[in-house]
This record gives structure tokens, sequence and C-alpha cells, in this order.
């Protein structure tokens, strides 16, 4: 590898922050792909049907199928809609899903290389800024189709995203009071050694707030008001076909994925196991590939559990979301900073 | 010209283009693309942060104006009737008002720029820029204390007085 020593410094950090975004990507696209066929097999299995189980064995290569389909289909643009919108919009939807993934330490170390994109010392503010962005998509699409049902998705979604985003935002806050760093890294580094210094263990409050909030972030189920088929007849994609609903398709997946990996470096100890010394940075290829299957064995049992939610649950009402945001969830993320800070005071 | 004032000049000027859109744009006088257009100009000042490593306030530019206000921006203009916007004839007091405020705003700025450079650089050398969290942290609790409660209290009044006037029947 003579040639790699040649680069200076800015040339390798360049060319290894690019082959890490490009096997972010490249993992991320079938682990999309395999959750929207997870979600289709877990709640045909809930509702005792069957399934998709007809392309490939067991199924398994129905993503492709769709994929295929979404791409085939007649892409239809209603007359009346506003169209540089309505073409943005599906867009908008994806770019954040994809940016926030980027702080997030998926494992310890390869070589050298420390696995992460972007160790920024403000991870979490950087989170919520991008996540914060999200809204967009959704907005302008419920604007850009220029007719009522995703009009009214727009409004809803762009509420109902506000009004989590604070209760998130204050769930954290006791997290970053123990750590004492805004830092992913550093989180991550405040939970080794021992299963009870997971921060699930000591904030169950923050983590179920956050938990819950990240479903109403994402729209998932049982806050999808702003798609909410019966009253909206789909919300905001009413008016969209082929390729961009599947990006819109895309897009929630992504912010699945982005929520899941988010709770698992904040409260589950990241890519980090308590057993057999797996909490330290690795020394060997090996130890650090196993610290990535780690960590994407945690993510997807979050995810499994986020699919299970939207089978097992029935939708808010929309009073209900409101209340339970701003009157429940804000009144307890408050007073849990206040009891973490007066813990932390005692102690010190 | 290193790489950072190449990057400064580049994020200066898309603030300042976008800026423009806003306010005087030639292909749409639709309030959502002045919106859209603002949050670009945030996410742009939000670049030329980065580039003073002033990291936090990049984060919570885009966190509070991108991703908070201007959606509620978005929000209020929906449930407006945005075609009279559309219709609407520039006035020409909102002409002589507008100008006088973006030359009184440019007074400043020149007179700023009068006093010399020297002042401002040494300012700047004497003050640690880096714009970490902790130290910001700290600064705002010890030194700038007061001015942030004070802050916090005007806040707390705006929001007393918009419950006061959305609720019409208080009682």
């Amino acid at each position: 590898m003579a040639w790699l020593d040649n680069l200076s410094a800015t040339q390798q950090f360049v060319l290894f922050s690019a082959i890490k975004i490009a096997c972010v990507i490249g993992v991320l696209m079938p682990l999309f792909a395999y959750t929207v066929m997870a979600e289709r097999r877990i709640s045909a299995w809930i509702q005792d049907r069957i399934g998709p189980n007809r392309v490939g064995p067991f199924g398994l290569l129905q993503p492709m199928a769709d994929g295929l389909k979404a791409l085939l289909k007649e892409d239809f643009c209603p007359g009346h809609a506003r169209k540089i919108y309505f073409w943005l919009a599906p867009a908008i939807t994806v770019i954040p899903a994809l940016l926030t993934i980027a702080v997030i330490p998926f494992g310890s170390k390869l070589g050298n290389q420390s696995m992460v994109i972007a160790d920024l010392n403000v991870g979490i503010l950087y989170t919520f800024g991008i996540v914060s962005l999200g809204v967009y998509g959704i907005v302008l699409a419920g604007y850009a189709a220029n007719s009522k049902y995703p009009f009214l998705g727009g409004i809803r979604s762009s509420a109902q995203m506000i009004s989590y985003e604070i209760a998130m935002g204050m769930s954290v806050i006791p997290v970053f009071m123990l750590v004492g760093s805004l830092n992913l890294s550093a989180v991550i580094g405040y939970q080794t050694g021992g299963l009870f210094s997971w921060l699930v263990f000591k904030q169950p409050l923050a983590f179920f707030i956050f938990m819950v909030s990240a479903f109403a972030e994402t729209n998932r189920f049982p806050f999808d008001l702003p798609e909410s088929e019966q009253e909206l007849v789909g919300g905001y994609n009413t008016e969209y076909s082929s390729m961009k609903f599947a990006m819109f398709f895309m897009g929630e997946y992504f912010n699945m994925i982005a929520s899941s990996a988010m709770m698992v470096t904040l409260f589950l100890g990241g890519w980090t196991l308590p057993f057999f010394g797996l909490d330290q940075p690795a020394t060997t290829v090996g130890m650090g590939l196993l610290h990535i299957g780690i960590f994407f064995g945690k993510v997807i049992a979050l995810l499994g559990l986020t699919i299970w939610v939207r089978w097992m649950w029935p939708r808010f009402r929309y009073d209900q979301l409101m209340d339970l945001g701003w009157r429940r969830f804000l009144p307890l993320a408050l007073v849990n900073i206040v009891i973490t800070a007066v813990i932390l005071w005692m102690r010190s | 010209m290193t790489m950072q004032d190449l990057m400064f000049y580049f994020f200066a000027a898309l603030t300042l283009l976008f800026g423009v859109l806003v306010v005087v744009n030639p292909f749409s006088r639709n309030p959502i693309t002045s919106a859209m257009f603002l949050v670009l100009t945030i996410a742009s000042m939000a670049g030329l942060f980065v580039l003073l490593h002033a990291f936090f306030l990049a984060a919570v530019q885009v966190l509070v104006y991108a991703g908070a206000v201007i959606v509620l921006f978005l929000f209020v203009i929906m449930l407006l009737d945005v075609k009279e916007e559309e219709r609407r004839k520039l006035k020409l007091a909102g002409l002589i008002t507008g100008v006088a405020a973006v030359a009184a705003v440019l007074g400043i700025f020149l007179k700023v720029f009068s006093l010399g450079r020297t002042g401002l650089a040494a300012n700047a050398a004497a003050a640690p820029l880096e714009g970490g969290t902790a130290p910001l942290g700290k600064l705002l609790f010890t030194e700038y204390l007061l001015p942030f409660e004070i802050l916090s209290v005007l806040l707390l009044v705006a929001m007393v007085g918009v419950i006061l006037l959305s609720k019409k029947d208080l009682r």
C-alpha cells in the first residue's frame, strides 16, 4: 500500500470518507428493501395472512420486483399541480434521512479508520437540525399537489413534526447531562463497562419519550396522521405515482433506519456489547467487523420493534396526538431534566 | 487565496443571492417560494458559521430557523390567501420605507467599517473564536447570565402575550 502512504492527510481523509459513504449507502439500500419486505411479511403473519411469497425462494426477490414496478409505471403529474415543488418534494424527503446517518458511529475501528463518516463535536445538534428539515418534503408535497387531501396531510404533518421535535429534543438532554459531551462517539464511550451503564437503564423515561417521538417524527403508526388512509386517502402522497411515490416510501424507511440507529447509539450502547471485552475499540479487523455486525443487529432488532408496533396499535386521533406531545411528554421530559440535574448536583 | 477563503466567498455569494431572491424574485411572486429561498439563505449562513468554527451556532441556526421558524412561516402562508399576495402590486410607500431601511443598515455597516480594522482585529485576536458548546455554555451562565435571563423573560412575556391575544374570552 505504498501509494496510500504517499497521499497527503487531506487526500487520505477524502478517499476514506468517500469509501465509507459508498459502503454506508451500499448497506442502506438493501436494508431499506428488506425492511419493506419484512414489514409486509410480519404484517401478514400478524393478520394471519400469507404475504408476498411468490418471487424467488420464500419471496426474497420481492423487493426487486417492487423496485422494477416503481420504475416502469407511468409517472403521472396532475395538470393542476405546482410542477417544480411536485418534482422537488420526493427528493427533499430522501436527502435529510440520508444526511442524518453521517454522524452515527456504526462500528469502532477497521485498521486505524474510525467507523463514522463525520465525527462532529456537535453530533446530536447536527442530527436534530437535519431531522427538522425533513418536514419540508412532506409539507411541499402537500402544497404542490394543489388538492384538498394532500394539503390537509401536509398541514397535519408540519404541526405534528414540530410538536414532537420539541419533546424529542428535551428527552435527550438528560443523556448529555450525564455524558458531558454532544459527540456521539463520547456517548458510546460512556456506555462501556457493564450492561447497566447503557443509558436505557439509567434514563428509561428519556428512552421511552425519545422512541415514541421518533415514531411520530418518522410518521409511523400509531402517529401516521399525515397519511391516514381512511380520512385523507393517503395524505401528502395521494397525487404521486411510480418512482416519486417510491421515493416517499424510501424516505420513510430511511428515517426509520436513521432513528433506530440513533436510539441504538444514544441508549443501547452503539456498537458495544458488555460481554467478552466487546466494549473496547477493536484492534483486529475481525473484531472491527464484529462491532459493525453488533451495531446492525441492534438496529435490525429496533426496526422489528417499529414494525411490530405499527401492526399492534390503532391510530391516534389528532387531538390526542397533540395532547400527548404537548401536555404529557413535554412536561415529563422537563421533569426528567430537573431530576437528573438534582441527582448530579447531589453527587458532585 | 486558500481553500477557506474560496469557501467563504462561495457561501457569502450564495447567502446574498438567495437573500435577494427572497424579496425580489423575477420568476415568481409566490410567498412559498420566498420562504423556501429564506431556508436556503439560512443554510448558506450556517455554512459561514462552520467556516468560523462556530459549529454550535451553525447547528442551532439550521435547527431553529430553517427547521422550526420557517416551517411555521409556511404553515401560516398556506392558511392565508396566497393568490391575493400574488396579485398585489408594489406600493410606493412600501418601496420608500424598504429602501430607507436598507440604506440605514448600509449606513451603520459603512460606519463600522470606517472605524478601522485595527480595533476589530485586536478584539478578535483576544477572544477565543472556537465556538464549542461547552465554552459557550460557560460564558452564557457566568459572564452573560443577566442578558441571558432577561432574554428568556422577554420570550416568556411574548408567549403570554400571544396566549392572551389568541384566547379572547379568557376567564
